[in-house]
């Protein structure tokens, strides 16, 4: 009964994938993947209990594979020793190194890490700071102004900011004899803006629940404003602090269309280098840049989980 | 005696609404002084001034001869034990009991031997690596009041602090606190809403009512001497007859009551002949006895057993009189093995002394 389940279940995603993606090994690799995921499933559950309910297994991992087989390909052809993505030659780990060889490429790295650095550590203290205020003064405005640019489209955030900084923040400067152009400065900015809002919203909803009566009490018994946030408010809203910081640093070195907007002629960061290189081809190379930062990106999700699990957890 | 904290006209509004009003009161050196009124008499509000939280939109505050205003929480040697405890959710026990040494700048090894004692006064000495969540309600309840005391305040303020404890622990921790503060001679400002816990461990009380003292004085005074109809019924359970003055003479009141007929109660301040109010007596003043016994009290009165609540030592009888007032009366179970002494629907009579009982304005 199990058995004949998981291949029928094989069966069908290979079906499906075949039909996505008109080859037969995809197909092939879909249906192994289902197989195993099923397979691990009934490792974890069938032990105990008959095959819980087989269209929901298979419901789930059509899901999973519809979330993780796009990402697991590009991992997956990150190591294939041919130029083309079209079919698996064999394993190398040429790319990498040719990718650590490229100018460019660690040129735009080099400017990511710096604006998701600078942006996320500025927007985690203005965001923290608008969490806080949100949440003690309950300002009618505030939330509005801090969450807008996180619900606003991209497009528009970019846009708007790129006619701010030429028409506005250019000439202003202009009169003080400064010199103000597009580049690195302009996207640090512009990943603040929208980064504030994250942070502010993680912040407030981890204050929410908590005992004003603590901070009170931290007064009452000594502390000055200051020191009541040193020892006990920071303490106490620190995972929120730290999940909202990983968050600001993960969407900073991940954005697209705002950075594409504000960094001007010939700043370039990673996802910018990345579009760059497909507009020739899929090469191995975008595979592999690809793969570095889905890593990295992991390794921050699992830091943020570690910190403030109840982030994750959606307590 | 001298006053260490006097409140002098202390008013606070909320738009239009008097939360505090026209409030003056003076504490005492090593009193124990409570604030009792039921929820939103304006008590809270009162302590948050104290404590710095809010401030008197009129009148000052004074602690020894010196004007508190616009003096912060931090800068006042006034600490608060807070009805919810509010404990430091991410320090020890040790932790949060140092926590007012530490911001005092107290060197580390003072520190140290004063947060073992406070922990050793309140039994917790073995607790001091837990965390808040590791706690029962009354170990919390007993490292907030440390945490409060450890610094010496000249004054320690008490929101409620028994409020989230069950009865029996309620107690305790009473006799407690009682012990405490008559040992370290602190001066506390205790808040609540249960007169019980108020008449139990104060020196003095303040009954509060929308935003106004009401009546302040001793425990005994407060329960025995009402000074009006809501401190009489807030306080305790109280008969409560309306009534005119018939005659009043330095010796007594003669009173008329509605389908009773003629009272005879103790002299009232200002009570003239014709004045109106209640006659308020207590259950315990009044004595039930089977309808042939000799009573020699003046008060006395025929009736009917409507009801009555057995709860350990005393049973309440409600008895409907003849004339259709209703009287509750308290009889102590002292007898052994027995519960009751009348049963539902006896005809019974009620008495009281004339001296008993007071008649109350308004």
């Amino acid at each position: 009964m199990r058995r004949a389940a998981l291949a029928i279940e094989a069966l069908a995603i290979g079906l499906l994938f075949w039909s996505f993606f008109s080859d037969a090994r995809y197909a092939l690799a879909g249906a192994a993947l289902a197989a195993l995921g099923a397979a691990a499933a009934l490792g974890a559950f069938g032990q105990r209990r008959e095959l819980p309910h087989f269209w929901l297994w298979f419901a789930s991992i059509l899901v999973y594979a519809f979330l993780y087989l796009p990402l697991a390909i590009v991992v997956i052809f990150s190591f294939n020793d041919s130029k083309l993505a079209a079919e698996w030659v064999g394993f190398t780990t040429s790319w990498y190194a040719k990718l650590l060889a490229d100018v460019d490429m660690l040129a735009a790295a080099r400017n990511s890490v710096l604006i998701a650095l600078t942006a996320s550590a500025v927007a985690t203290v203005l965001g923290t700071m608008a969490g806080i205020a949100m949440h003690r003064y309950k300002p009618r405005l505030l939330p509005f102004m801090v969450l807008t640019p996180v619900a606003m489209p991209e497009i528009l955030l970019g846009v708007s900011l790129l006619i701010f900084f030429l028409n506005t923040a250019r000439p202003a400067l202009a009169l003080f004899g400064i010199e103000f152009d597009l580049g690195v400065l302009t996207v640090i900015i512009a990943h603040i803006t929208f980064c504030i809002g994250f942070v502010a919203i993680i912040v407030r909803a981890r204050l929410a629940g908590m005992d004003e009566s603590i901070f009170e009490a931290a007064r009452d018994l000594g502390a000055t404003p200051w020191e009541t946030f040193r020892r006990v408010t920071l303490p106490l809203i620190m995972p929120g602090v730290i999940a909202g910081a990983l968050m600001a640093f993960t969407l900073s070195i991940d954005d697209f269309v705002i950075t594409f907007f504000t960094s001007g002629v010939g700043t370039k960061t990673l996802p910018l280098e990345i579009y760059t290189m497909i507009k020739v081809a899929v090469t191995p190379e975008v595979n592999a840049v690809s793969t570095l930062l889905m890593l990295l990106t992991l390794g921050m999700i699992v830091v943020a989980g570690r910190v403030a699990p109840d982030v994750l957890r959606g307590k | 005696m001298t006053a260490i904290l006097e409140i002098r006209n202390v008013t606070r509004r909320f738009g239009d609404f008097a939360a505090v009003n026209d409030v003056s009161l003076s504490v005492a050196s090593g009193e124990f002084f409570t604030l009792l009124g039921p929820s939103g008499c304006g008590k809270t509000t009162l302590l948050r001034m104290i404590a710095g939280f809010d401030d008197p939109d009129a009148g000052e505050i004074l602690l020894g001869g010196k004007d508190l205003t616009g003096t912060a929480p931090e800068r006042r040697p006034i600490h608060t034990v807070f009805q919810s405890y509010a404990l430091f959710p991410h320090m020890t026990v040790a932790q949060n009991v140092a926590f007012p040494l530490k911001m005092a700048k107290r060197p580390a090894e003072e520190i140290d031997r004063r947060v073992r004692e406070a922990l050793e006064l309140v039994h917790l000495a073995e607790k001091r690596t837990s965390f808040p969540h590791e706690l029962s309600g009354g170990q919390k309840q007993r490292v907030a009041l440390a945490r409060g005391l450890i610094n010496r305040p000249r004054l320690l303020l008490l929101d409620e602090p028994l409020g989230a404890l069950d009865a029996k622990l309620r107690e305790e921790m009473q006799i407690e606190l009682i012990a405490m503060q008559r040992e370290l001679g602190i001066t506390f400002v205790f808040v609540t809403h249960s007169q019980p816990e108020a008449l139990a461990l104060s020196h003095r009380i303040a009954v509060m009512n929308a935003g106004r003292i009401e009546q302040m004085d001793e425990p005994s005074k407060i329960y025995g001497f009402p000074r009006n109809r809501f401190v009489a019924d807030f306080i305790g359970h109280c008969n409560m007859l309306e009534a005119r003055v018939a005659d009043a003479t330095p010796q007594g009141l003669r009173l008329e009551v509605p389908g009773l007929g003629a009272v005879a109660a103790p002299p009232a301040d200002g009570a003239r002949a014709g004045a109106s109010g209640v006659l308020a007596i207590r259950p315990e003043q009044v004595r039930i006895a089977a309808p042939d016994a000799a009573l020699d009290l003046q008060n006395r009165f025929g009736g009917k057993v409507r009801d009555f609540l057995y709860v350990g030592d005393v049973t309440t009888y409600v008895v409907d009189l003849e004339s259709g007032a209703r009287v509750e009366a308290l009889l102590a179970n002292s007898a052994p093995g027995r519960a009751k002494f009348f049963e539902v629907g006896d005809a019974v009579q009620v008495a009281w002394r004339h001296d008993a009982g007071a008649f109350l304005h308004g």
